[in-house]
């Protein structure tokens, strides 16, 4: 129950950090994108504003044995740049530039522009249900060599 | 004035920057999880057997839109414009879903967590999918593609 609180918490608090910053504006993060035309760089603000206290909370997190309300830390292995990482990087990074959109204000919007967010939302949820449904060994494996031309 | 920076929102930016990196921390410290929206959103939906506890996901993803509308009405009306026609949302909408996947992470996980990390990997897709943000808007720009 705890945990379900915080996490609740935290979604709040990191939804409404959305809202004060103008990062659920669509309009505005194109802005920001827009770097040849009339750019906008309140999301760069947003992102220091955020990498300084969670840059504080990694500090924190080394001196700790385990997190305040939960049994163990559970962070990503930190694995070697692979094709898979740059591919879903950079497709990411095009449908964030189509529409000025990624998962967080998204999902926040749907309290906000909800007939708007909601196409976005079910889109984003059908291409991850897709991602699912492709066969993940071609794509995880490391480019190789072969002897066809 | 107008141009160049006149509709910048630093202050604002800063403060809900600093809301974002203390939700993030609060779920780091408190759960010893990642505030990666896209995993815990596909955690949330059960597309991903992976990640935290499904509750925990859910509450998070649920406590988006419930912060977004407590500023509504603390603050006034939040603005948003979605200039984006409907198939536009849906192209991009499939694209950050597949790619986010993919890539194990967006703006959050690996903007604001990873890089906060020093995490090499998240670096480098925040990189990668800020220069693909830049080209697609110039690419549009140039095409004469509005939205």
């Amino acid at each position: 129950m705890r945990q379900i609180a915080l996490g609740l918490l935290a979604g709040a608090v990191f939804g409404a950090g959305l809202a004060v910053s103008g990062m659920a504006d669509p309009q505005r993060v194109r802005a920001f994108l827009d770097l040849f035309g009339a750019w906008d760089p309140t999301l760069a603000f947003v992102m220091a504003g955020a990498i300084l206290p969670m840059a504080i909370a990694w500090r924190i997190q080394s001196r700790m044995d385990s997190p305040l309300a939960a049994a163990s830390f559970k962070l990503p292995p930190g694995r070697d740049l692979d094709p898979r990482l740059l591919g879903g990087a950079a497709l990411f990074g095009i449908g964030w530039g189509i529409a000025g959109l990624c998962p967080g204000p998204a999902i926040a919007n749907l309290a906000i522009a909800p007939a708007s967010a909601a196409i976005f939302v079910a889109a984003m949820l059908v291409g991850m249900i897709l991602h699912k449904l492709l066969p993940a060994a071609p794509a995880s494996q490391p480019f190789k060599e072969t002897g066809n031309v | 004035m107008g141009g160049l920076l006149a509709d910048a929102m630093p202050i604002q930016g800063l403060i809900g920057g600093l809301m974002i990196g203390i939700a993030a921390a609060v779920l780091l410290l408190g759960l010893g999880r990642i505030a990666g929206v896209s995993g815990l959103a596909a955690r949330a939906t059960g597309i991903t057997p992976d990640g935290a506890p499904r509750s925990v996901a859910l509450a998070f993803v649920v406590g988006l839109p419930v912060g977004a509308a407590l500023i509504s009405l603390v603050l006034g009306p939040v603005v948003v414009r979605f200039e984006q026609g409907v198939s536009a949302l849906i192209l991009a909408g499939l694209l950050v879903g597949f790619g986010t996947r993919l890539g194990s992470g967006c703006t959050s996980g690996h903007g604001v967590c990873g890089m906060s990390r020093l995490s090499a990997r998240s670096l480098v897709a925040t990189a990668t999918f800020m220069l693909a943000g830049f080209a697609t808007v110039a690419a549009m720009n140039a095409a004469g593609i509005g939205l």
